[in-house]
């Protein structure tokens, strides 16, 4: 091929793909895609990938002590479809051509991130609950328009992935709901972890839309739907009449109904305290990096047996198949 | 915002009537549905109740060191399959437990047995509450435990108590599933590496004396699960550890280790530090 022919080529396929965006249709595995379009979608789907899996460890340290059987069997659950989330996650970001190990090397090597929110400590049961409300409530917010976004294994994954999550967060606010008609104490710990986790949630958004570089981008691509701060004031709008019916108080002085502009004020979570957590300086950073790294280091020696025993297996049916034809 | 970004996060506090319906394990498959519940003339209430508190208090405990395992396992598809059999056992449990208070008729339902009676009051194996170790020792001893109740649950499915032989049926297909997740990975360690086989030899080594006590609990299980033993250890490239001359444990009749009582001091803490909560 001559370079001109190349060159053509190239902005035909070029012109494909703006089409195939501008028209809403899907972009699959084996269409030419643009090289940052691609990388951003490994980093964008790596990133989710990960959070769901260290995402289990915050609720599932109270696998153990849940106070029921039906609230461990509930809880039990859920950190296990977490793990479904990030297998599918995981096998979404291959069809980019990149690898799960690949992805698990740079997760633990610090090169890739997970969400912030994982990074705080759960210090009571209502913890499991308000995770599901606020967090389980964001992660459907930022999610449910990626069931429309522009990569095609992303969205099929995500439209699974939110089916369980809305299962999830129905369950937390179904927890919330028994203790505040339980006994003062119970109150008390949904309030104190209500106030624990509003900030960090708010902040699940991401940084906001005057200062986060790769929004516009990803919006242009149609892989990010709306901007942080329209999905953020959109949570804040569901969640301050679910806090009535609860009885719970949010814990921001500035939040009140603006009438003129049909939405709520509300103030300005501290930006500076997420870069810190997402730079590792968090309460649980090192904490959540160091179980996940020793699971993998002390897995090891069991993935390199099943590997064996796969190459063995093969060895021999070649062997068989041999003599068969022979 | 268009409106197919609509979601249920919306109506979160809308419709709470019908709650049940979003509790896993709860409202969408009855495994009781249309077995009467009523105790059978001829059952024997006592004996009723001791069978089913002690599978149930084996399957409990088996369930609380999977649920350990959660985050550290080998791989994400273990993960998922450790989880499975957790909540297959912890169901079983539950049934198990409920049908053990109905028969006492106490009045205690299946919380009250599984965080309010103490370690000698528990009637599991021991080898069920012995402490996790290596990925071997897990999948050893989950051989082990479910070649065990598999044969020990098939027994049960034609019992004169409908809700123990429903229970029981249940079982057996979750147990089946169980015990083949346990063989296959006991054949991948034991052939893979030299590594894995000597990881596996040694969790034969330290679990293998615990058969005695699961015989001695169900001696009808024997033959079977010696079946079973053989062919996975012969498949694996392994071989059985000679029976050395142990004391037998008995957690059928109470007598525990101390890695009992801390596995229930952390199963209990939360819900003995506020005993008139709710949940």
């Amino acid at each position: 091929m001559s370079g001109t022919d190349s060159a053509e080529s190239a902005t035909r396929l070029s012109a494909h793909f703006d089409a195939t965006i501008a028209h809403d249709q899907r972009i699959e595995p084996r269409d030419w895609m643009p090289d940052g379009y691609r990388a951003t979608l490994v980093r964008q789907i790596a990133q989710h990938a990960h959070s769901e899996i260290i995402g289990m460890q915050p609720e599932g340290e109270w696998i153990t002590k849940a106070p029921s059987l039906r609230r461990k069997a509930i809880l039990f659950a859920k950190v296990q479809d977490e793990a479904g989330h990030g297998l599918y996650l995981y096998s979404a970001a291959e069809t980019l051509g990149i690898d799960r190990d690949e992805l698990t090397e740079r997760l633990l090597q610090g090169r890739q991130k997970y969400s912030s929110i994982f990074n705080y400590p759960t210090l009571s049961f209502a913890d499991v609950g308000v995770i599901g409300w606020f967090v389980d409530g964001a992660a459907i917010c930022n999610q449910v328009p990626l069931c429309r976004s522009s990569y095609g294994p992303y969205a099929r994954a995500m439209v699974r992935v939110c089916k369980e999550e809305s299962f999830h967060q129905r369950q937390g606010f179904e927890l919330l709901l028994t203790m505040m008609r339980g006994t003062e104490a119970q109150r008390a710990q949904v309030q104190d972890a209500v106030d624990r986790w509003w900030w960090p949630s708010l902040m699940m958004f991401g940084p906001p839309d005057d200062d986060s570089p790769n929004s516009a981008q990803s919006m242009a691509w149609k892989i990010k739907r709306h901007s942080n701060d329209e999905l953020r004031r959109r949570f804040v709008d569901m969640t301050v009449p679910q806090a009535e019916f609860l009885g719970v108080t949010l814990p921001d002085p500035e939040l009140r109904w603006n009438e003129e502009r049909g939405t709520h004020d509300f103030g300005t979570p501290d930006y500076a305290e997420l870069m810190r957590v997402i730079k590792g300086d968090g309460p649980c950073n090192a904490q959540r990096m160091e179980r996940r790294t020793k699971a993998h280091e002390d897995g090891a020696w069991v993935r390199e047996a099943a590997a064996a025993h796969a190459a063995k297996q093969q060895a021999l049916r070649e062997t068989t198949k041999e003599g068969t034809a022979a | 915002m268009s409106s197919d970004d609509d979601h249920v996060y919306l109506s979160l506090a809308e419709g709470h009537a019908d709650d049940a319906r979003w509790a896993f394990g709860t409202g969408f498959e009855d495994p009781l549905h249309g077995v009467d519940t009523t105790l059978p003339p001829g059952v024997d209430a006592g004996a009723l109740t001791a069978l089913c508190l002690a599978l149930a208090d084996d399957a409990l405990v088996a369930a609380q060191r999977l649920a350990q395992w959660i985050t550290l396992a080998p791989e994400l598809e273990e993960e998922v399959a450790l989880a499975n059999i957790g909540l297959d056992l912890l169901g079983q449990a539950r049934l198990l437990y409920a049908r053990a208070g109905q028969a006492e008729g106490a009045g205690r339902d299946e919380d009250a047995l599984a965080y309010f009676r103490d370690q000698a009051d528990f009637r599991n194996v021991v080898l069920a509450e012995l402490p996790n170790g290596d990925f071997a020792h897990c999948v050893v001893k989950l051989l082990l435990l479910s070649s065990w109740r598999l044969a020990e649950l098939t027994g049960l499915t034609e019992h004169p108590d409908p809700v123990l032989a429903a229970v029981a049926r249940k079982g057996v297909s979750e147990l089946t599933y169980h015990r083949d997740h346990a063989a296959q990975w006991v054949v991948r360690l034991g052939d893979g590496t030299e590594e894995s086989a000597r990881r596996t030899s040694a969790a034969l080594a330290e679990l293998w004396p615990y058969r005695a006590e699961l015989y001695a609990a169900a001696p009808q299980t024997r033959d079977e699960v010696e079946a079973v033993l053989a062919q996975v250890l012969d498949a694996a490239h392994l071989s059985a550890p000679t029976d050395a001359p142990t004391a037998t444990a008995s957690g059928r009749s109470g007598e525990h280790t101390e890695h009992l009582a801390e596995l229930l001091a952390e199963l209990q803490s939360v819900a003995r530090a506020d005993p008139e909560a709710t949940w």
